[in-house]
């Protein structure tokens, strides 16, 4: 049985480094012979605005040539994937291909063009926020063995909670109404999975149905009738000073609302809880070795509550997002998939929160950059553009599934003999 | 986190450890016996499924109830419910059409699931079969409705196959997990029929917004009842749906493919020792799967709407999920609740009509009825005095 699963190991890499790497050359001809612009046309990008204290010129690039040499980088990319496997490099080109895919459309779109540069980053940032809360929430769980398919619903419960508490009792009662029902669902999610060995993925995904449910018949049950419970008044962006005034950087890391920085900070100190502590460390072994981390005199069960519990919160945080870090009004299903985007970004980050937020950074760059495009009157439709950040995620999960290892004792429930 | 990724391959299932590999005889006096339901606890699959009904209607009405309707208009809406469903000849042939595409993508859902497969994509399948079925009907002119409407359908199911396939393969080959990468194609779905209903060939003449042309008479499914009253919709799909189950159920217990299917979804390990091509056998189900739901989809637009439109399968993918998991995966159980999700479904729009509560209120209720019966458990410990020999002589299947 052993020597089968190793002999079949390699085969499954090649498949998918095949594949990933033939659907890198494929963009690469797509950037090569759809996106078309004169030789003699210039793309410029904006970073100053002429009020900053700092003015920093425009960055200027000749757009056929950046096109080109993009298409040339993909296409190399994608025959060394097809060619020699993907090995340990899989990862990381597929993030470089899938930036300069990104960039080669960017400057495609601006040539002849000017575009803000700076607003660009900004509403990358801001886009990736609630995707890199969502993937915080699914490590803290599935790195104590517990997949949380449900993260899409507790994101949805944040919004929503978000924005009747918001509008009750103001934005602060909001975000941390938001956080206790995110709670309550991990909560529903740990008590099913952990107590009552529901199977996780079946428990997640009815998670999702019931809080969809809920959400819509109290929109249309009670919002429609009482408006003022759906207004809330939105955080607004402040500038942290002199940081603030630092050109591109400032604006894009330290001119953000409340959610961006909430974001920074949860993944700073997760980051230090899982690695630096005491704690983390105990998390971790009851992800990968439940029974070890038991007979070392680890409470197994509570572990997992306390860490499912608090993906709840964390996911519950990123759905306010939904509705008080942007328009303040809840509207029915208006995650749209987000939580899972969000789980893509967990797998591409290889279960760090670190490499979670910079996968949800460009996730979040894919997400602006459609916006963009719609606006600078391309003829692709807009319909294919907003199905980018999807495909993007399918790309992702196909070519690094494998690749990253999940905690070992995933989706296993945990009985005590 | 750096350890030998030897061990981590997806397809290499974790109860295929050496240890359980080789009493090949009673593995395999396990896998003969189906275990998702088992025949001996009657009592289980009958009394779970209603008393989850019952205290997820219990649990609406206490929501009804927080959301301030009162207690009247309560009672006034499951009275609604039950009039809806089942209290006329209309009723019951609304709560039947309503049932028909529940079930065919339930069957989808429920045979992946045999085959150890999460299929959250159906409404994605049914919106590309849908459509696919929805330009049959209105491309070829001049065919017989003999030819025409089989054909209609059959490309709308072939196509739904071909999408679910997608999925498939990316499992297959890289190991994608096919909850992820169906959702993704759910949502690229709702896009691309968005995007399609606006072209000039497809969308109707003289109309800016997103909406198709008409199906052709020759590729609409006949309504049944039209001798009784012209208005009842029930139509021809009922039919087909019923050979669907028939059919399902003879793939799934008495074919070799069906064989294959159920041992990969049971054990994983045991289904490559016996020689089964574990990726041919995860692309199949998945095609197969499409394919129900993709004529799910069809029969929506050929059999009722007459259309295309955006959000026209209006949720019944996902609501097939939950009729495949209540119905245990089993053809026939999926029937049974795909008739109980039928007529909440009917019921919940007479609901909303007399009562004035929203018919959101009818997914809340459903979800309840999945979740306590996911958690059998949960059920047992609130009944306990309804399960207490059975749980102390037999211990279930937990």
């Amino acid at each position: 049985m052993n020597s089968q699963t190793t002999a079949a190991a390699p085969r499954a890499i090649d498949w998918r480094a095949s594949i990933t790497g033939g659907a890198l050359i494929l963009l690469a001809l797509v950037i090569a012979f759809l996106l078309d612009s004169p030789w003699d046309s210039v793309s410029t990008f904006k970073i100053s605005r002429p009020r900053d204290v700092w003015v920093v010129g425009h960055l200027t690039l000749p757009s056929q040539w950046f096109t080109t040499i993009a298409a040339v980088v993909l296409a190399f990319l994608g025959t060394r994937l097809f060619l020699k496997g993907g090995g340990r490099w899989t990862t990381l080109s597929l993030a470089v291909a899938l930036v300069i895919l990104a960039m080669a459309f960017l400057v495609w779109a601006t040539a002849g063009k000017s575009i803000s540069l700076t607003g660009m980053l900004q509403a990358t940032v801001v886009r990736a926020v609630p995707i890199a809360l969502a993937a915080l929430g699914g490590i803290l769980c599935e790195r104590v063995g517990v997949i949380n398919i449900a993260i899409e619903g507790m994101l949805l419960a944040g919004a929503f909670a978000g924005a009747l508490f918001g509008s009750l009792m103001g934005g602060w009662a909001g975000i941390i109404c938001a956080m206790l029902i995110g709670g309550v669902f991990g909560l529903l999610l740990a008590v099913l999975v952990i107590t009552y060995r529901v199977d996780q993925i079946i428990a997640g995904v009815v998670i999702n149905l019931f809080v969809l449910g809920l959400t819509s018949y109290v929109s249309s049950q009670v919002f429609a009738e009482f408006r003022w419970l759906n207004k809330a008044t939105p955080f607004r962006a402040f500038k942290i000073p002199v940081l603030g005034d630092i050109p591109l950087v400032g604006p894009v890391l330290f001119n953000q609302n409340l959610f961006v920085y909430g974001a920074l900070i949860l993944v700073t100190l997760s980051t230090y809880y899982l690695f630096h502590t005491r704690f983390g460390l105990r998390a971790r072994a009851v992800g990968e070795h439940p029974r070890a981390a038991d007979t070392l005199g680890i409470d197994v069960i509570k572990t997992r509550y306390a860490h499912v519990i608090a993906a709840g919160m964390v996911a519950g945080f990123g759905g306010a997002w939904f509705t008080l870090g942007s328009v303040g009004r809840f509207d029915e299903n208006m995650t749209f998939g987000r939580g899972f985007i969000g789980l893509a970004a967990m797998i591409f980050g290889r279960w760090h929160p670190l490499g979670a937020l910079a996968a949800a950074l460009i996730f979040g760059f894919a997400d602006s950059l459609q916006q963009k495009l719609s606006i600078l009157n391309t003829p692709i439709p807009s319909e294919f553009l907003s199905m980018a950040p999807y495909i993007a995620t399918i790309v992702v999960v196909a070519g690094l599934v494998g690749q990253a290892r999940p905690p070992a004792a995933i989706g296993k429930p945990y009985v005590k003999d | 986190m750096t350890r030998a990724p030897s061990d981590t391959a997806p397809d290499a299932a974790p109860d295929a450890a050496p240890d359980t590999a080789p009493d090949t005889d009673s593995r395999l006096r396990a896998l003969l016996a189906p275990t998702i339901a088992t025949r001996g606890d009657l009592r289980e699959v009958v009394l779970i499924p209603l008393l989850a009904v019952f205290l997820a209607l219990v649990i609406g009405a206490l929501i009804m109830m927080a959301t301030s309707v009162a207690p009247a208009t309560i009672l006034k809406s499951f009275v609604a419910m039950a009039d809806g469903s089942l209290g006329s000849m209309n009723a019951i042939s609304e709560t039947l059409t309503a049932s028909i595409p529940l079930v065919m993508a339930g069957l989808g859902i429920g045979l992946a699931f045999r085959a150890g497969l999460f299929n959250i994509g159906a409404e994605g399948q049914m919106v590309v079969g849908g459509l696919a079925t929805a330009i049959a009907a209105f491309s070829f002119t001049g065919l017989p409705m003999i030819l025409h409407l089989p054909l209609a359908l059959l490309i709308g199911m072939s196509v739904g196959a071909v999408y679910a396939a997608i999925a498939g393969v990316l499992r297959a080959t890289t190991g994608a997990h096919e909850v992820i990468s169906t959702i993704m194609l759910n949502l690229i779905s709702f896009r691309l029929l968005d995007y399609l209903l606006r072209q000039p060939y497809i969308q109707k003449e003289g109309r800016a917004d997103p909406i198709s042309r008409a199906v052709l008479e020759t590729a609409e499914l006949p309504r049944l009842l039209t001798f009784l009253d012209p208005n009842l919709r029930l139509h021809l799909g009922l039919f087909i749906m019923l050979a669907a189950v028939a059919i399902v159920w003879w793939l799934l217990f008495r074919s070799k493919l069906g064989f294959a299917f159920r041992i990969s979804g049971e054990n994983p390990g045991a289904a490559r020792y016996a020689g089964i091509r574990a990726g041919l056998t995860v692309v199949l189900a998945m095609a197969i799967a499409g394919a129900l739901a993709g004529l799910a989809g069809a029969t929506q637009v050929s059999g009722v709407l007459g259309r295309a439109t955006p959000g026209f399968t209006a949720g019944i993918g996902f609501d097939a999920i939950a009729v495949a998991l209540l119905g245990r995966s089993h053809p026939v159980g999926i029937l049974l609740a795909g008739l109980l999700f039928g007529a909440l479904e009917a019921g919940g729009r007479q609901m909303q009509v007399d009562a004035g509560v929203s018919i959101d209120m009818i997914s809340i209720i459903q979800a309840l009825i999945i979740i306590f019966v996911a958690a059998p458990l949960l059920i047992k410990r609130l009944f306990p005095p309804l399960f207490r020999n059975r749980v102390t002589a037999g211990g279930g299947h937990e």
